[in-house]
């Protein structure tokens, strides 16, 4: 993984309360066996229609947002299934980070695991963010990823929350599992202490 | 549980200390180890290509097991007893599966095989759940198996990847909320009707970062399978796991079953089980309390599965509404299902009926609902599907003879899958169509694009499809 320290990007509006995963990335694409080619289908049944068009309202099909680096969400973000698919598919998008006053829990730890930073903000500058993002589509934030900040076009900065081993493994390009293989020791300690009742193999 | 001097814990806490490998630290999750991994077509062949990239190896496949459920056909059998699927991107998913399984060395209920089936059904089904083990797959309904007394949730295919290498995963410690039913149930209302209850109540983002320990009078009235449909929808409630104290009814329902332990491993297991209980005096960080005297049946009106309400009530008025985006959510919510503010949903009329997902899928709610079908017809223009969650299920449902009354009804008996629950397989509403459905989720275009799902319970969608319009199960109870 490459690693985040900073970046700066366009803002893309979707203010809509508890976006879930069906929408982000419908199941009918879970078809897949890799993680490519996502990105085309994210929000496939707001983005498109029967026909296969693109909705020119929707706001992934408006020119003046493309290129956007950070989607604002609306609260609690991401909830529903466990599809890791909904992070490789806002990435496979072009986005870099989500913002909201709200993540679900399995999307927040899916999204950290592959690079897509999940912004939690406060309610007011939600709204700021929002009404910007729709008033001057070509506004820019700067996320800070070693800060815990993001920076607004006014130059107000704004701290959001972030686990420190998620942000350790973010800022140096490491995976988590890297963490997990150098305990084999330790794993194969507690293995003989507790040697469990189930074995799927016995039969 | 007394503890005899021992600080009193919660059943979640017993739990979590008896898997951490490591505790956590100020700069490291806790590392969790996982007592059981179960595994699915969809979200588990990227996991498996990373462990390739890697050189790594499966740690524990003797902990792991396999099973195909979210993309495969459940539609009736061949001539040469195959189940053919048609779908050129599935079947290369389940080949994916098939050879990942074989070259890990993990154990794999293949499609159409006597054990195969959803994998929140199989678990229990075969003995493999157990009371205070973890358990994890890439699936977030896995929060299923709490209601023996495990830990268990659904995790991303990163996670995948790392228990199927490492058996452990990193975990923040979430907090734990009582959700406490107490009383009894009315006739006509069943478990189903209380986690949807408790989800309207606490809203789909209510339980975010916490546990939820079920309890109360009427929570121990249930069987497992009515415990599994509740600890089911903890997800629908931001709950990645819900969990339910052992006690007779789940050492009897597991007693038995081909991967439970027998004889002297039994009596051993049973005296630690006993042990699991939270403590008395043990503290949650909160709680909710409902009155299962009080709750009728219940049915979702918009587009998550926190938009419920009694199935006599009128469906809500955004005007209604104080706070702007809860306004806003619910305008768009009732626009996608077409349906009016102050509207009724009693009479409302129905495209779809689906029985079937790893909520209601089990022995006893097609037993349930075949009581309600017995010499009755599914009403005329309604599709109805019942979709068993597991070959055993369709195996012990037949030779109940239960397939025999849905098909005479005019349903269509299909074979275990997930089916329109998740309408990855082909099973799908149409756009604009209505469908009354005993699984979980109402998302938009959930159950097919366009469609328009109420979720009730088995009894609530067995009467609907015999009159063709959204029916209160009680008025048809005698
Ligand atoms: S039945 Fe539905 S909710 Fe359950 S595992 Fe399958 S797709 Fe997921």
């Amino acid at each position: 993984m490459e690693p985040i320290t900073t970046f700066t990007g366009r803002l893309a509006p979707l203010p809509i309360n508890d976006i879930d995963t069906d929408q982000i990335i419908p199941a009918r694409y879970l078809k897949v066996t890799d993680k490519n080619g996502l990105g085309a289908a994210c929000f496939s049944d707001w983005r498109y229609n029967a026909d296969g068009s693109p909705k020119a309202d929707f706001v992934l099909n408006r020119s003046e947002y493309q290129g956007a680096a950070v989607l604002v969400g609306g609260h609690n973000f991401g909830c529903g299934s466990s599809r890791e698919h909904a992070p490789w598919a806002l990435l496979g998008a072009g986005f870099k980070a989500v913002i909201s006053t709200y993540f679900a829990d399995i999307f927040r730890g899916n999204a950290l695991k592959n690079g897509l930073l999940p912004v939690q903000v406060d309610a007011e500058t939600h709204r700021q963010l929002i009404s910007l993002a729709e008033e001057d589509p070509s506004a820019q934030v700067t996320v800070n990823l070693e800060a815990q900040t993001v920076t607004l076009p006014d130059g107000r900065s704004v701290e959001f929350p972030i686990d420190p081993f998620s942000r350790y493994c973010l800022l140096n390009g490491v995976d988590q599992l890297g963490f997990l293989l150098g305990l084999d020791e330790q794993v194969a300690e507690f293995e003989r202490l507790h040697p469990g009742r189930v074995q799927t193999t016995a039969s | 549980m007394t503890t005899n001097g021992n600080p009193p814990k919660t059943l979640f806490e017993k739990v979590w200390e008896k898997h951490l490998v490591r505790p956590q630290m100020p700069d490291t999750p806790a590392v969790l180890y996982i007592d059981l991994h179960l595994v699915h077509e969809v979200t588990s062949p990227q996991a498996f290509t990373l462990l390739r990239e890697r050189g790594l190896k499966v740690r524990r496949p003797d902990r792991t097991l396999g099973t195909m459920d979210h993309s495969t056909p459940t539609t009736p059998r061949n001539a040469a007893g195959i189940i053919p699927v048609t779908d050129a991107m599935a079947a290369a998913q389940l080949d994916v599966m098939r050879k990942n399984c074989a070259d890990f060395g993990i154990p794999l209920y293949d499609l159409g095989t006597s054990n195969q089936g959803i994998v929140h059904v199989i678990g229990p089904e075969q003995g493999f759940t157990q009371p205070g083990m973890t358990i994890v797959c890439g699936d977030s309904h896995t929060s299923t198996h709490g209601a023996f007394g495990a830990l268990a949730f659904g995790i991303g295919t990163s996670e995948v990847a790392h228990v199927l290498a490492t058996q452990c995963l990193l975990q923040n410690r979430p907090q734990t909320m009582a959700v406490r039913v107490d009383g009894r149930l009315h006739p006509g209302v069943t478990a189903k009707d209380i986690i949807l209850a408790v989800i309207a109540k606490i809203g789909i983002g209510g339980g975010t970062g916490y546990v939820f320990e079920y309890m109360g009078e009427a929570i121990r009235a249930l069987s497992m399978e009515g415990r599994m449909t509740i600890c089911n929808m903890s997800i629908e409630g931001g709950a990645r796991a819900g969990m339910v104290a052992p006690d007779d009814t789940t050492f009897n329902y597991v007693a038995g079953r081909p991967y439970a332990p027998k004889g002297a491993a039994w009596e051993q297991a049973l005296a630690e089980w006993r042990t699991l209980p939270t403590d008395d005096g043990a503290t949650f960080d909160n709680e909710v309390v409902l009155d299962a005297n009080a709750l009728t049946p219940m049915i979702t009106y918009g587009t998550n599965p926190g938009m419920g309400m009694p199935i006599t009530a009128n469906v809500p008025d955004p005007d209604q509404l104080r706070d702007v985006s809860q306004k806003l959510a619910l305008d768009k919510a009732l626009r996608y299902m077409d349906l009016q503010p102050g509207q009724k949903l009693l009479g409302k009329r129905v495209d779809v009926v689906f029985i079937g997902s790893c909520t209601n899928s089990r022995i006893s709610d097609l037993r349930e609902a075949a009581k309600f079908i017995q010499g009755r017809k599914v009403a005329d223009g309604v599709r109805m599907l019942v979709v068993p969650g597991s070959q055993q299920v369709k195996a012990q449902a037949e030779a109940e003879g239960l397939h025999e009354i849905f098909k005479a009804a005019g349903a269509e008996w299909r074979e275990a899958g997930c089916s329109m629950c998740i309408a990855m397989n082909g099973d799908q509403l149409q756009p604009g169509q209505y469908a009354v459905s005993t699984s979980n989720r109402n998302f938009e275009g959930r159950q097919g694009k366009g469609g328009r799902t109420f979720l009730a319970s088995p009894l609530t969608a067995a009467a609907t499809a015999i009159n063709g319009v959204i029916t209160d199960p009680r008025e048809m109870m005698n």
